[in-house]
């Protein structure tokens, strides 16, 4: 099936090669196929659906406490920011207001997620275009994000802190101080990532002018996070539509005009140091008080249809629920920012080289089950 | 624009609302629903589209549902200049061999989304430039979100 679909627009001197599933820039079960003609490339196809897993149809039996639970593998790199993103849905349908301690910390935990996802995947970009440096580097800061969020909830990767009503547990006794050991930790590393990549003028010529996207294609292909942002597009959902404590702090949104593979890079880079001083200014003033209300064992959603849509590492995380009034959800919709950023892959490849296409899809930062339903 | 801006709007497009099942609905608690008749669809996307006053550039969200007896289609839509956000539901009743026109031609996103529904409920877009499965193989029998799906090899029944 797949070969004949191919080889309605194939021509003689044109050919097609499989790149994935086990190239590293595809983060192992994504397959591309590519029509190239010598070194340019003509199509891109991704073959999805290596790992799928039916999470929809899970959703829609299990009881909403449980969904948490779910939702961190599906973006396991943003894992506390999905959770979130299905406790404000649940809270805002059951009209529960969390308390502000829980709020901040929320917070805070989301833009240290977004940091130590950030780190990964500079790391992996540099692998990916050939400096294995980086991947040392992104990975000893992401580190010590991972052990304060190992002593506060016991988890390094699937976070489950956030359940409806709050936080599992309160923060630990060490957290603050941890966390701002980080912040100036983290200060005097960023510049090392400029350093050793982004004024290199190797990477510079291998990623600026290339895989240009621009701000209509951005809006018209649902492009957001830092992708549709390298392309002028105003899309931080933190701004727009403030979540949590977002609307406490103040902080920049980072705009590029270019929307090439550099800058992507940009925007992530600059990212981070907003995420540390959104932090920064969140840190020494979190509320006494208690970090949960309780609700009920059994949560019940009353009918309807409840939106809620939260800015993860990767850009715009939609939930969608339509609820029937019952224990659990009728249908659950998970928009994630991986899919329709996947989907522009073919408008900014083609009449590229296959070399480019690595950085490229690399400054789009897959992470493949949040593509995968 | 407010929800009962947009609302008269719309109302002036299709001067017969009853014709083409044109329904408004604000009861859910975040945005005002539009729910039309398939046939009507599109008519009713490239004026949301097009027109300056509307300009829903943004198609954010696209859900297949199983409505048990319908199975249908609910678009969330935001404008990037004027923030409004609007909520177009199509049904259609044909469970055999459901078809919706595409919208990927005003959104690119919908390619994707699309295939996804097909694949999970089995409508197929008219128009649509590439209708197969997106994560499910070729040969895959039956649409696993239908709520009559059902397969006893692979699902826990409760």
């Amino acid at each position: 099936m797949e070969t004949a679909t191919v080889n309605t627009n194939f021509k003689s001197e044109e050919y097609f090669i499989n790149m994935g599933p086990q190239h590293p820039a595809t983060h192992g079960v994504l397959r591309l196929l590519l029509t190239i003609d010598g070194e340019v490339i003509k199509k891109v196809e991704p073959d999805l659906g290596y790992i799928h897993r039916s999470i929809e149809k899970m959703c829609e039996r299990n009881s909403y406490q449980q969904i948490i639970h779910l939702t961190d593998r599906l973006d396991y790199l943003s894992s506390h920011i999905n959770n979130e993103a299905v406790c404000l849905a649940v809270e805002n349908a059951l009209g529960v207001e969390i308390p502000e301690r829980a709020k901040v910390v929320r917070t805070i935990i989301g833009e240290l997620t977004r940091i130590a996802s950030h780190c990964l995947w500079w790391g992996v970009l540099g692998m990916d275009v050939g400096a294995l440096t980086t991947y040392f580097y992104g990975f000893r800061d992401r580190e010590m994000i991972n052990d304060i969020f190992e002593e506060t909830c016991g988890a390094r990767l699937t976070m489950n802190y956030s359940l409806p009503g709050g936080l599992m547990f309160d923060i630990h006794p060490n957290f603050i101080s941890r966390v701002k050991a980080f912040i100036t930790h983290f200060r005097s590393k960023l510049p090392e990532y400029d350093t050793l990549l982004t004024n290199n003028v190797i990477f510079q010529k291998r990623t600026k002018g290339v895989g240009v996207l621009s701000k209509e294609a951005a809006i018209s292909y649902g492009a957001s996070g830092p992708v549709g942002r390298a392309s002028g597009y105003s899309c931080d959902v933190r701004k727009h539509h403030p979540y949590s404590a977002l609307n406490k702090v103040t902080f920049k949104e980072i705009l590029k005009t270019e929307g090439d593979t550099f800058a992507r890079y940009q925007v992530r880079i600059e990212e981070m140091w907003e995420s540390l001083s959104i932090i920064e200014q969140l840190i020494d003033n979190i509320p006494e008080g208690n970090f949960q209300v309780a609700t009920d064992a059994v949560i019940k959603l009353p009918k309807g249809e409840f939106y809620q849509k939260v800015e993860t590492a990767r850009g715009e995380l939609g939930v969608f629920i339509i609820s029937t009034g019952t224990k659990n959800p009728y249908r659950l919709k998970f928009r994630s920012p991986g899919l329709s950023n996947l989907s522009l892959l073919n408008h900014i490849a083609v009449g590229g080289k296959v070399g480019d296409l690595v950085a490229s899809m690399a400054t789009l930062d897959l992470v493949i089950p949040d593509i995968d339903r | 624009m407010t929800n009962e801006a947009l609302q008269y709007l719309i109302g002036d497009w299709f001067p017969e609302p009853e014709a083409v099942k044109l329904q408004f609905s604000t009861e859910g608690p975040q945005f005002l629903n539009v729910s039309i008749d398939p046939d009507q669809l599109l008519v009713l996307m490239r004026f949301l589209k097009n027109t300056p006053e509307t300009d829903f550039d943004y198609l954010f969200c696209l859900t297949g549902v199983d409505w048990g007896k319908e199975l249908g289609v609910i678009y969330h839509l935001e404008s990037t200049t004027h923030r409004h956000i609007l909520v177009v539901r199509v049904t259609t009743p044909d469970r055999e061999t459901p078809t919706l026109d595409t919208v990927s031609d005003l959104w690119r996103t919908a390619e994707f989304h699309e295939r996804e529904v097909f694949d999970f409920f089995g409508i197929r877009f008219n128009g649509h430039p590439n209708m197969k499965r997106l994560f499910l193989t070729e040969d895959y029998v039956g649409y696993p979100l239908r709520k009559d799906f059902s397969d006893e090899v692979n699902m826990i029944v409760k």
